[in-house]
């Protein structure tokens, strides 16, 4: 079925998407929590920085990380040298950009959900004796829950998929950051790599339906679960 | 407990200025029109609202006063808040409802006060029920034992039976009633409704776009003519305590006793002694100069007048008092002249019909 490279990169892709997603989650809760909860100075700037990965090209974002966080950029020496952390042609870094490409799904799944609750609700409970943090662990988080799911769930699928951000950020190492999209594209550059290419397609779109039933499944099972 | 309150606020061309006291247990009815700042002025003293001017004190403590920067938070002030559309939390059981405040409650009420209000809202039977499986008049209920059950100093009701219809509400006042003649505490009751009013208020606050015009025991306000100018004019009348004396079951009758005489009702299945409170709408009123013998009314009372006003072009209403209740009676001008009527002059007021509540029944325990 898959050769070795193949299984690595299906693995790799595998565990880069779920770091990558699992580190953004709580910050995108807790951005989604705070955007559509207060009212600041300069919000819609905020707003609109959160969005950016969405819009821009990969390749900028990739090409960002790398004057910043590569090891002869300062934060990348420093973080190295103190902290011990690469990010620069490492694995760490691919999730590192493909968190940040596809944050945005988690942020904006996560906010309008949050946003759809009905505020009545958190003024009942903060009149039965409430504080701003329980309300967000009892009321918030479980009534948002169909969101955070959805958009953990999409992110996952966007980020199996990335390949500009990877690619230009920590390059193409086989069993480092060749994820799957890399890999099939360093089957189509090397000759007689067509039947490469088209097995790791077959089993990027069979894990992009996974993905989608999934989400839909669980956001039907989270909807009965919130009383919606 | 006690709330006395003095708001002032502005919502950009709406004002706000209203100042109240309502000091024993019981139901105290916010009664004004919509947009009159009845739901404004409970979310103030709740906390879910912060006037630009004030004060607000609960049971003696301060929980608002803009001069001296005093503003306790809502969930801090121990108000139990029944909100017009339930606000239920959707995710959680009924009985999770019902404990979230229980649990956050600083001095939580026994178990056995958990299972009282359960069983005296009835909800035994939807305790593991989510609130979208529950009716409007459940909704309600659940609403009313989760604030009941926060141990609450004192319960606001905002309308609580605005989004219901007729066969619900008939489902709720049984409930409420009870609470009020079991009440520990002062109800804030905001109503549009004078039927809701006259039915479960003892004491009645009138405002007026955002202003306090008259506040007054429920059955003066509903007897007194100018105070009625406030409330709009179309069903006021009387609200009168009486107590069941006797049943004359035979006759398919029961006869309940108040201090100005008796009234003759429909049967009722209620035990004597009961308490029971009945309207006599001031159209059901006539009048007669002398005792009339061959009439086919039960209720003839006699009364003496002490105010007449006229009101519009044809009618007039006349206040009586019979023992220390009071009525109305609205009788044309011409009757009234015809009569000869003028104030402490005598009269006998004859029923036409006396509203008991087909609801009113005993809730069973």
């Amino acid at each position: 079925m898959l050769s070795p490279a193949e299984l690595e990169a299906l693995l790799l892709s595998l565990r880069i998407s779920a770091v990558a997603v699992l580190c953004a989650l709580p910050i995108a809760i807790a951005l989604a929590a705070l955007l559509a909860h207060r009212r600041f100075p300069g919000k819609a700037i905020v707003d609109g920085a959160l969005h950016l990965p969405m819009v821009l090209p990969p390749v900028v974002v990739g090409y960002l990380l790398l004057i910043t966080l590569g090891t002869r950029a300062p934060a990348g020496a420093w973080l190295l040298q103190h902290l011990g952390i690469r990010f620069a042609f490492s694995w760490t870094g691919a999730a590192l950009a493909a968190g940040i490409i596809t944050f945005p799904f988690q942020f904006r799944a996560i906010r309008l959900s949050i946003e759809a609750i009905d505020s009545g609700i958190g003024d009942a409970a903060r009149t039965l004796g409430a504080g701003s943090f329980d309300r967000f662990v009892n009321l918030t988080l479980p009534l948002a829950l169909p969101g955070i799911i959805a958009g953990a769930i999409t992110a996952f699928a966007a980020c199996l998929g990335e390949f500009g951000a990877i690619i230009t950020f920590v390059s193409n190492i086989p069993g480092e950051t060749r994820t799957l999209p890399l890999a099939i594209y360093s089957a189509l550059q090397s000759p007689g790599g067509e039947a490469e290419a088209a097995r790791l397609s077959l089993l990027s779109i069979a894990l992009a339906l996974i993905g989608v039933t999934l989400a839909e499944f669980a956001d039907r099972r989270v909807r009965v679960f919130a009383g919606r | 407990m006690s709330i006395s309150a003095r708001i002032r606020h502005d919502f950009g061309g709406f004002h706000i200025e209203a100042n109240f006291a309502v000091g024993t247990p019981g139901i105290a009815a916010l009664f004004g029109p919509s947009g009159s700042g009845k739901t404004s002025i409970v979310n103030a003293i709740a906390g879910l609202l912060r006037p630009s001017q004030g004060s607000i004190v609960i049971g003696g403590e301060t929980v608002l006063d803009t001069e001296a920067h005093i503003f306790v938070p809502p969930r801090l002030r121990r108000i139990g808040y029944v909100f017009q559309d339930a606000r239920l939390f959707p995710h959680m059981s009924v009985e999770n409802n019902l404990r979230f405040g229980w649990r956050r409650a600083p001095i939580r009420a026994q178990e056995a006060e958990f299972e009282r209000i359960v069983s005296l809202l009835g909800l035994e039977a939807l305790l593991a029920r989510r609130p979208a499986k529950l009716s409007g008049g459940e909704k309600s209920r659940v609403a009313l034992g989760r604030a009941l059950l926060s141990s609450p100093r004192a319960l606001l009701l905002d309308e609580p039976l605005a989004a219901l219809d007729a066969a619900r509400k008939a489902e709720i006042f049984p409930y409420l009633e009870r609470l009020r003649d079991e009440a520990k505490l002062p109800m804030l009751y905001v109503s549009h409704s004078l039927d809701e009013v006259a039915r479960l208020a003892d004491e009645v606050i009138v405002l007026k776009e955002g202003r306090v015009v008259a506040q007054a025991p429920v059955f003066d306000m509903l007897a007194d003519l100018d105070l009625s100018a406030h409330t709009g004019t179309p069903s006021f009348g009387a609200v009168i305590d009486t107590r069941v004396f006797a049943h004359r079951s035979a006759d398919g009758l029961s006869i309940l006793a108040f201090d100005g005489g008796q009234l003759t009702v429909p049967l009722l299945d209620r035990a004597a002694g009961q308490r029971l409170r009945v309207r006599i709408r001031a159209e059901d009123v006539m009048l007669a100069a002398e005792e009339p013998r061959t009439i086919s009314a039960n209720n003839v009372l006699l009364c003496s007048v002490t105010a007449i006003r006229e009101t519009g072009a044809t009618h007039a209403d006349v206040q009586l008092l019979c023992g220390q209740a009071r009525f109305v009676s609205r009788i044309t001008r011409a009757s009234a002249r015809r009569l000869g009527l003028k104030p402490a002059m005598p009269v006998f007021a004859i029923a036409k019909s006396v509203i008991v509540d087909p609801q009113a029944q005993p809730v069973a325990d």
